[in-house]
């Protein structure tokens, strides 16, 4: 399966790329590491008149310390995450689910950014963006603008993104003490979360403080769990505890039913996963 | 057409080429370098791993004009130009340790047990698994793929020190 024909424009600084894309029009699109997008290219699901190339700028790489956040440059691979001591200090939830992503050849071309933009509901990477209130920085014709990620992610493998718009980079906000888990449930290798759990949980003494739950795949965009969070918050760090504030985690949730599971079963798994996330990230 | 400059096993290549043109197809249809397959045509099977600058990619996932400016090791590259017949540490441990049946996946389970062992030269037997996460066997069961790759993280730790002789990009002995 080869992919239809398309222009192809390789810029080297993000304001070529955004002129690259006003004057493509809207069938233009932007591709990363291309781990999502070859693949709906070569099936055809995806068909661009014109592919605009991040792969020469060298500015949307990276991880830098930014005070109160770290910036994760949207081109920075899954691989340089992994590797980055920013985010393994300041944002280990972001290392957590990364490990997970597709296998090593994808997180070593896969892009931060590119898993982001492409909003597919099954991605490891949304959930964590919405638990963590990332902020978005968009790049487009009128310059920048940030976007908290609750706010980005629209429909299925749909954003905000403008067609003239990129993903340049992502604040994460630094979670200093919280301990943290990525709950991914699949049935094989490789696979896509049949439904995943981010949590983050700080504790203070015996109890929970404050707690941020973020769900792949149990709706069309990543799902914040508010009411797992308030059922939490400032109760017990107990078993008991979480296991009850968990079975909140179905609220807000609308699970599509598809070969890997029923939408009931998502719910289900939702409410089994959220009590292990939290559990492991509240060290018990 | 997009200008592509990619260095292959060691050779370098100018040329022109369709940008929807994936570097698989242009690995085996203009350079000949067959001994990277083409498995499932969905990029799960991994089978078209190659080395992108010295990590494991999948051939049939990445567009050629997105090798450009980059260094590509396939199979046939493991072992310099010259040394007709020698066989790269994980080419040995495989063929010694039988980690293969029909052989349609080795050349991608060997790119990509390189890219492991460069990023991990002592894995335990679950890393050597997870690591190649992304390659599928229909024949073996892994357990001699496992095997071979743990003997080769052997063979590569003991060896080095030792003048490295592998090419550009290549997990050295």
């Amino acid at each position: 399966m080869i992919p239809a024909a398309f222009e192809y424009v390789r810029p080297d600084s993000v304001e070529e790329a955004v002129s690259a894309l006003r004057q493509a029009g809207e069938d233009a699109k932007v591709i990363g590491g291309g781990q999502s997008l070859v693949p709906m290219l070569r099936l055809r699901l995806a068909l661009p008149t014109t592919l605009v190339d991040l792969g020469r700028i060298e500015e949307l790489r990276g991880v830098r310390d930014d005070g109160d956040a770290i910036v994760i440059g949207a081109m920075t691979t899954h691989h340089d995450v992994l590797g980055d001591a920013l985010v393994q200090r300041y944002a280990p939830l972001v290392a957590q689910a990364t490990e997970t992503v597709g296998d090593r050849q994808v997180r070593n071309l896969g892009t931060f950014g590119g898993s982001l933009a492409h909003a597919d509901p099954a991605g490891d990477l949304p959930a964590v963006a919405v638990a963590l209130d990332a902020q978005m920085v968009v790049a487009g014709s009128s310059g920048r603008r940030t976007v908290p990620a609750a706010d980005f992610f629209v429909d299925y493998l749909t954003t905000v993104l403008e067609p003239d718009e990129l993903l340049a980079e992502v604040r994460v906000p630094k979670l200093d003490g919280w301990g943290v888990h990525y709950e991914k449930f699949h049935q094989t290798a490789q696979a896509w979360a049949i439904v995943g759990v981010a949590a983050a949980v700080r504790r203070s003494n015996g109890s929970i403080a404050e707690a941020r739950v973020g769900l792949t795949n149990v709706a069309s965009v990543p799902v914040r769990g508010r009411a797992v969070e308030a059922a939490l918050a400032g109760g017990e760090a107990s078993a008991g505890a979480i296991a009850s504030a968990a079975e909140q985690a179905g609220e807000g949730t609308s699970p599509s039913t598809d070969l890997t599971g029923s939408a009931e079963y998502r719910q289900h798994l939702s409410r089994v996963l959220t009590r292990r996330a939290v559990s492991a990230a509240a060290g018990l | 057409m997009t200008n592509i400059s990619v260095t292959v096993d060691g050779v370098r290549y100018d040329d022109d080429v369709e940008p929807r043109t994936l570097l698989v197809q242009y690995l085996r249809e203009r350079l000949g370098k067959v001994g990277t397959v083409v498995g499932c045509d969905t990029s799960n099977c991994g089978a078209c791993t190659v080395l992108l600058d010295g990590r494991g990619v999948k051939s049939c996932s990445l567009l050629a004009a997105q090798s450009d400016g980059h260094v590509v090791t396939t199979v046939e590259g493991l072992v310099p130009t010259g040394e007709d017949g020698a066989l790269h540490p994980v080419q040995r441990a495989f063929h010694e340790q039988h980690a293969l049946q029909c052989g349609f996946c080795t050349p991608g389970m060997m790119m990509a047990a390189c890219d492991l062992l460069a990023d991990n030269p002592d894995p335990s037997d679950e890393e050597i698994r997870e690591g190649l996460e992304g390659n599928l066997c229909r024949c073996t069961g892994y357990q001699n793929i496992v095997r071979a790759v743990s003997a080769a993280a052997a063979e590569l730790r003991s060896a080095r020190g030792a003048a490295p002789s592998t090419p550009e990009g290549v997990a050295s002995a």
